[in-house]
């Protein structure tokens, strides 16, 4: 176990040090950031004395590797827009995106996952056809306007929940449904697959023989088999749902990483955005790893090979 | 010793299939003595294996299982609620598969499953029952016993896999062990000592077994009893001595001759075959199933089949009411 758990880790830090080295050179492939931070109407030596005040004329392995390191200590340089240091200002956004993405996905999984059991124990049951029908609802129904009507109903009309911010866990729940309704679908009907798989294979049959009860048979004997897949699938939604839940917290103005990364490509502030990148992707990888640990924690088949 | 515990008369299995009823099995009687070996002798698709999960209350809700009668030691499986059936099964019955590589959960160790069982249905600490796990991989002739427990079963291969199984099914000292062809799945070296083991087993621990089989060297060897199958009915059971040695329906003789015996058959003679393929299930089903593949069959076999019992306990279901040895001379 401890040698799988160095060898996902070595992979994981490679797969860390490529996006970096990508997210580095961003600053590069957007034309001369000399030129763009100067402005249009600086003079050629403005624009080289800015150059050389940033360091962008030394070689680009010697910017990398400088960047890199004070990346590491936390310091991603400062804002071109915000005039603040990059760290303290995704510091600040960052525990609202963490809180939603938590939230988000462990109300998904609790949606999801006794969902797909319960369907996958009655095929075609009502149960099953009511888990259907909310799992292509949650496809289908886009987050903006899922958002909206759960402002119109919850927060305008019968007042129970704030419209939008921050402030108290309350503000949460509204954004948290919607997030977490959005992964639900995929999570549910990868749960139900993989029980009804795993439901008719031969260890099943052994576990009634010895006269286990259902409930056993479902949850220790099947679940623990039929999991695995989801594991993953679950550490990429977590990922996204760090990256990419801008349309959440515009709705409810929660501000939080997602939102500054939107705000930051509109008004090309490079080094935030690099940043993010960065940040996004670091969650991606240890997510996929914490999954990949998981994973051999219930398979013991993966630790072997 | 000698009492009747497994009771079984007219069991009916049906399975609804597209457009109709499989008629799978089709009032089969059988009843067995504690510490006997019945084995159950079939090709694929005559309702043995059905027969052992019925018995087991291991069918899906789907499948239609009626009986006049299915009673072990007493308790009418049929009538059994759910909670009853439970705690039968592991306890006082327990089922070995066909296929040890699937038949064990990969996701725990081998220890947890042999001591599943046990947890389960008496009240011992883990330590006991850690200690009777070891206890039985010795005597399935696994070495090492104590440190296989933490084993995974894909660590185990497919002969091991299978001594576990069987190590499985004793843990609680079964009355009842079904075995439902225990060893089809495994290398043929090694076929003949997993049952050697299990049916020595069997015997010292004088349990009965229903060993369900297709390989009749198996039966001659090991049965006490012998009830064949065909295509969802018992055409012949008997005792293992008489069915080998007069065996009176058609198809048990046509099974017999297709494996070779010793001092009978003679060098370059071909085995015999039976001709023709299982006929459908589907829909109604009557008169002799076997007439289509018959070469004793005659108009009679349409219609009702009466049963004959030429010995004590022996019993088959022919038109041939003497034996067909009678049938094969008028037919010839």
């Amino acid at each position: 176990m401890l040698q799988f758990i160095l060898k996902r880790l070595g992979l994981a830090i490679l797969v860390a040090l490529t996006v970096s080295f990508i997210s580095f050179s961003l600053l590069f492939l957007a034309g001369d950031p000399a030129a763009a931070l100067a402005g249009e109407t600086a003079s050629g030596e403005d624009i080289e004395a800015i150059r050389v005040l940033y360091g962008f004329d030394r070689p680009m392995l010697v910017q990398y590797g400088e960047w890199l390191w004070s990346a590491v200590r936390g310091n991603f340089g400062e804002s071109y827009y915000f005039k603040l240091p990059v760290s303290s200002l995704i510091a600040e956004r960052l525990s609202v995106t963490m809180m939603l993405g938590v939230c988000g996905i462990t109300f998904a999984l609790l949606m999801a996952v006794p969902l797909g059991v319960l369907a996958a124990m009655r095929p075609n049951s009502i149960i099953d056809r009511i888990a259907l029908f909310l799992s292509v609802a949650g496809q289908a129904l886009p987050s903006f306007w899922f958002g909206l009507i759960l402002i119109v109903v919850f927060a305008i009309q019968l007042r129970w929940l704030p419209v939008s911010g921050a402030a108290t866990w309350a503000h949460f729940v509204m954004p948290t449904i919607v997030l977490g309704y959005y992964a639900m679908p995929a999570i549910m009907r990868l749960t139900r697959a993989g029980m009804l798989e795993v439901l008719s294979s031969d260890y099943i049959r052994t576990a009634r023989a010895k006269g286990a009860s259902e409930l056993r048979v479902m949850f220790r004997h099947a679940l623990r088999n039929a999991i695995i897949p989801v594991v993953s699938l679950a550490a990429v939604q977590m990922g996204f749902m760090l990256g990419g839940s801008i349309v959440v917290e515009s709705i409810f103005a929660l501000h939080g990483a997602g939102y500054l990364a939107w705000e930051s490509i509109a008004r090309n502030d490079l080094p935030t955005v690099q940043a993010l990148i960065l940040i996004f992707s670091m969650f991606y990888i240890v997510f996929n790893f914490l999954a990949d640990v998981l994973n051999a924690w219930l398979d013991p088949r993966m630790r072997s090979s | 010793m000698t009492d009747t515990f497994l009771d079984v008369k007219g069991l009916t299995i049906d399975i609804p299939v597209g457009g109709g009823t499989l008629h799978a099995v089709r009032g089969i009687d059988f009843e067995l003595k504690r510490g006997e070996v019945l084995c159950i002798v079939g090709e694929s698709g005559s309702g043995k294996s059905l027969t052992s999960l019925a018995l087991m209350g291991l069918l899906g809700r789907r499948i239609k299982v009626r009986a006049e009668r299915m009673d072990f030691d007493g308790t009418a499986l049929l009538d059994a609620s759910p909670r009853q059936m439970r705690s039968l099964r592991g306890a006082r019955m327990s089922m070995i598969f066909q296929e040890p590589m699937t038949s064990l959960n990969p996701a725990y160790t081998i220890g947890d499953q042999l001591m599943e069982a046990m947890l389960l249905h008496r009240d011992v600490s883990r330590a006991e029952a850690r200690a009777r796990a070891v206890d039985l991989l010795e005597k399935v002739g696994i070495t090492a016993a104590a440190s296989r427990l933490g084993q995974y079963p894909h660590q185990l291969s497919g002969g091991l896999r299978q001594r576990v199984m069987i190590a499985m099914a004793l843990m609680c000292g079964p009355e009842l062990i079904i075995a439902d062809e225990p060893t089809t799945a495994l290398d043929v070296t090694i076929q003949a000592q997993i049952l050697r083991l299990l049916v020595d087993l069997v015997r010292e621990m004088g349990m009965a077994m229903i060993l369900i089989t297709h390989d009749l060297g198996v039966v001659a060897r090991v049965a006490d009893k012998v009830a064949v199958m065909y295509a969802g009915e018992l055409v012949e059971t008997g005792l293992a001595a008489d069915v080998f040695r007069a065996p009176m329906h058609p198809y048990t003789r046509g099974l017999l001759r297709c494996i070779p015996q010793p001092g009978k058959s003679r060098r370059g003679e071909p085995l015999g075959t039976i001709r023709g393929i299982v006929p459908s299930l589907v829909g109604e089903v009557s008169g002799c199933v076997f007439r289509t593949r018959c070469d004793e069959a005659v108009a009679a076999c349409r219609g009702t089949i009466p049963q004959h019992w030429p010995g004590d306990g022996h019993a088959f279901r022919c038109v041939h009411a003497s034996g067909a040895r009678i049938a094969e001379q008028e037919g010839a």
